[in-house]
């Protein structure tokens, strides 16, 4: 069992997909620390020592802001944007695209499942 | 893509120009402009900037979090109030 930022990471798979479980980790961040620290790609997590494991630890809390504390910066940003009345906090507010895309139709992420107007009425 | 740091913040010249002569007056009046995709710098902070939209200026106070962001994103240039309801009552 490895944890690594309060996030347990999966046994079987390759260290270069297994730290894109951390949220604040993807794919390219994921090689960037594994290069730095000389570790291959494709060791998988049950195989990695406890000496690489302690190393990647250590490499994240330095250079990389992750999981709650990504999540709570995030949520001030958007706060802010709120705050400072701005066009993309009203968007934010009332959950339609931020960057201009069209509403007329799709934009179903933001907006969530499709309710059905009944317009013939009961 | 993002602007070069080389040009610096994007800023229109009168616009700029009148700021800083309330700054060195130290007097407050509302400036009128149509140039939404100016920066707004520190040095409009407190200021109140009426910012066209299309039809109308809108007065916008300037607040120190507001630095870095465009005049055109404060002044909206849609008004959305809501649908209409459909009255029930009327279908029946």
């Amino acid at each position: 069992m490895v944890r690594i930022a309060g996030r347990e990471l999966p046994t079987n798979k390759r260290v270069d997909i297994a730290l894109n479980y951390i949220y604040g980790i993807g794919p390219w961040r994921s090689r960037q620390i594994l290069k730095e620290l000389k570790v291959d790609f494709s060791t998988r997590v049950k195989d990695l020592l406890v000496g690489e494991i302690a190393a990647i630890r250590e490499y994240i809390e330095r250079n990389y802001v992750v999981e709650s504390d990504l999540r709570r910066f995030e949520l001030l940003n958007i706060k802010r944007l709120i705050e400072i009345n701005s066009y993309k906090g009203k968007r934010h507010k009332m959950l339609l695209p931020v960057r201009g895309q069209r509403t007329r139709t799709n934009a179903r992420t933001r907006r969530g499942v499709k309710r059905i107007i009944d317009l013939k009425g009961v | 893509m993002s602007r070069s740091i080389k040009k610096g913040p994007y800023v229109h010249f009168k616009l700029l120009k009148n700021t800083n002569n309330l700054n060195l007056s130290n007097s407050k009046r509302v400036i009128k402009t149509w140039s939404r995709s100016s920066v707004i710098l520190p040095s409009m902070v407190g200021h109140t900037i009426a910012v066209h939209n299309g039809k109308i200026h809108v007065p916008i106070f300037i607040s120190d979090q507001m630095v870095g962001h465009k005049l055109g994103e404060f002044a909206f240039t849609r008004s959305f109030r809501s649908h209409a309801k459909i009255d029930k009552k009327i279908r029946k």
